[in-house]
């Protein structure tokens, strides 16, 4: 079932395209990774599909509803960047509030917080919190409630490693009861472990879309293979000559192939067996095919 | 309805932890306590009982200090939230704008209510001790008592309006404390200086009273010194406006806080966070 369906999706602010034309949906336990450059739009679409603001050109279906509306705000929640709390209020009395707007009853508050690990301070003011523990009471609120549809924005800036894994853990179970989410992100490791499919943003244009395999597929970037000769100095020379297109580097011998040629090339490489002490393939790393796909026109 | 209850609860638990509780009422109760104090010479064989006496010099004191209360209450309510940064997660929590602005001024009211129940409470404790026919103009009081929560919520509806207009705590701090000086203080300056001009003209007789009932604060004003048939003593503008009946000021009274709440919406409502 589908949860999210954003088709044709425009959004101008004065002239500057911050979406164009951006088609995306979003299936219930699907965990969908918002990837892009500062400016390329994430939070802008998030804003829209939560009803912050308006959409010029397209359409928006939250749960089968209008963005904003009652039934869409029922069933959605978020977390915005740079989340923030009134400074006055302790974590309990933020969290307590955020239920009973759900309507839900107020003494779930405490069992929320011990989930995101901040149950010791539960009783401390938000003034007091550090920035990863801000952004723990906004993961506690977008957790009230089981919604059906979680919209995160930079959800684990701030916190430190252990909480990020349990964060994901967290994700990973809703998403297991039919939770779809969105999230964005510039941390790719970590995207790339913990989500199914990957939505690659650029300049308000949807660049790239797709579980890490296909986009890896789809770049179809060249593969770095380093060999190690067996006898320095003199095996080097001959590797170099061997192999069109390597290079020394250090004690190195170094080529990149296109994916389709590799086994060529390892087929000959082998040919050089006692020669060669050690080989070593590298695929292309993610931040390779993120920067592939990320690059915006004229970059 | 339990979304406004929360809404107004946390609001009221902000405004007694910024201190706003405490500011209100210490400002009340001290100002009351020195109208007492100047009330409290021998008021001789007129008549008139202590308590009445003090409730007429408290309805020219809530004239001024009532809208400054709710303004200085209101006007961040909004433009705090978009500062902070909390507006956007609020808007997305299943309560409508209506229902954001209701539970503030139901908690912002209470505020009120405490700090005018400590005020006129102390004034008319003060009152009834130095005179026991005082009891007598306690109806006086309840009526001055709960047309000052009227007032204040026409102005914290306005503080509401010109804080999302503003969308900044400074700017709208600004728009305020304008509001406030425009409203209480030049309005009725501009009306004196009308009224000396035209004379008993035409200005008198036909502008002036819908004047005065345009204006909530002389409104206000009007509903408490006529009510309490105290027109005729009064000074000023209150006097030269004896001819209008309670019943129209409390009619003008009873419809600009909807008229203030109406507007706080409609200015919310264009807010994009
Ligand atoms: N309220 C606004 N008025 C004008 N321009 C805006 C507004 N909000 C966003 N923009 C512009 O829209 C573009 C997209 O911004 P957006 O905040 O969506 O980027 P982002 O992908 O979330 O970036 P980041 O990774 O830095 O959070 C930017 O060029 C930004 O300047
Ligand atoms: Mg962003």
């Amino acid at each position: 079932m589908t949860m999210l369906t954003l088709s044709h999706l425009t959004k101008r602010f004065d002239g500057l395209n911050a979406l164009c034309d951006v088609s995306l949906s979003v299936a219930a336990g699907e965990r969908v990774a918002l990837l892009g450059h500062n400016g390329a739009g994430k939070s802008t679409l998030m804003k829209i599909v939560l009803g912050l603001i308006a959409h010029d050109e397209g359409t928006v279906e939250v749960l089968g509803a209008a963005p904003g509306s009652t039934r869409a705000r029922d069933g959605v929640a978020y977390l915005p960047e740079n989340v923030a709390f009134h400074p006055a209020l302790s974590g309990r009395e933020q969290i307590a509030h955020y239920l009973r707007l759900r309507g839900l009853p107020a003494s779930g508050a405490r069992a929320l917080l011990d989930r995101v690990g901040l149950g010791d301070a539960a009783n401390r003011r938000i003034g007091t919190y550090s920035k990863g523990m801000r952004q723990r009471v906004g993961l506690a609120q977008a957790l009230i409630g089981t919604p059906r549809l979680m919209v995160l924005d930079e959800p684990t800036s701030g916190l430190d490693p252990v909480s990020r894994r349990d964060f994901y853990a967290i994700l990973d179970g809703l998403a297991a009861e039919g939770t779809a989410i969105l999230l964005s992100s510039h941390a790719l490791t970590e995207v790339e472990a913990r989500t199914d499919r990957m939505v690659i943003l650029s300049g308000g244009a949807m660049v790239a879309e797709g579980a890490l395999g296909d986009l890896r597929r789809r770049a179809d970037l060249p593969v770095r293979i380093a060999v190690t000769p067996s006898d320095i100095p003199c095996s080097t020379t001959t590797l170099l000559m061997a192999l069109p297109g390597s290079e020394q580097e250090g004690e190195q011998v170094v080529l990149s192939c296109a994916q389709d040629e590799k086994l060529a090339v390892l087929g000959r490489i082998a040919g050089l067996s006692e020669r060669i002490a050690d080989i070593d393939i590298q695929p292309p790393s993610l931040e390779d095919i993120y920067s592939h796909f990320s690059r915006r026109a004229g970059q | 309805m339990m979304r406004i209850i929360s809404m107004a609860q946390t609001e009221f638990r902000i405004a007694l932890r910024n201190r706003w509780v405490a500011v209100a009422v210490a400002m009340m109760v001290l100002f009351s306590l020195v109208l007492s104090a100047a009330g409290s010479a021998p008021t001789g064989a007129l008549g008139a009982d202590r308590l009445s006496v003090v409730v007429a010099s408290l309805t020219s004191l809530a004239v001024y200090l009532v809208p400054l209360v709710a303004l200085l209450m209101s006007f961040d309510a909004l433009a705090g939230e978009v500062e902070r940064g909390t507006l956007p997660l609020l808007l997305t929590y299943p309560l409508s704008r209506t229902e954001i602005l209701l539970g503030k001024l139901v908690a912002h009211v209470a505020v009120l209510a405490i700090a005018l129940a400590a005020g006129y409470g102390l004034a008319a404790l003060a009152a009834w001790m130095g005179d026991d026919r005082a009891l007598a103009g306690l109806p006086a009081l309840w009526r001055l008592f709960w047309s000052s929560m009227v007032l204040g919520a026409v102005f914290l509806g306005a503080g509401y309006a010109l804080s999302a207009l503003s969308r900044r705590p400074s700017g709208a701090a600004g728009l305020a404390i304008g509001l406030w000086l425009g409203l209480i203080v030049l309005y009725d300056l501009g009306l004196l200086a009308a009224l000396v001009a035209d004379d008993g003209g035409r200005f008198t007789t036909d502008v002036f009273p819908w004047a005065m009932l345009a204006n909530p604060a002389d409104a206000f004003r009007l509903f408490n010194l006529a009510a309490s048939g105290a027109t005729a003593a009064a000074a000023g503008l209150s006097g030269a406006a004896n001819s209008i009946p309670a019943w129209a000021a409390l009619t003008s009274l009873a419809l600009w806080p909807l008229a203030a709440l109406a507007l706080a919406v409609a200015a919310f409502r264009r807010v994009t966070p």
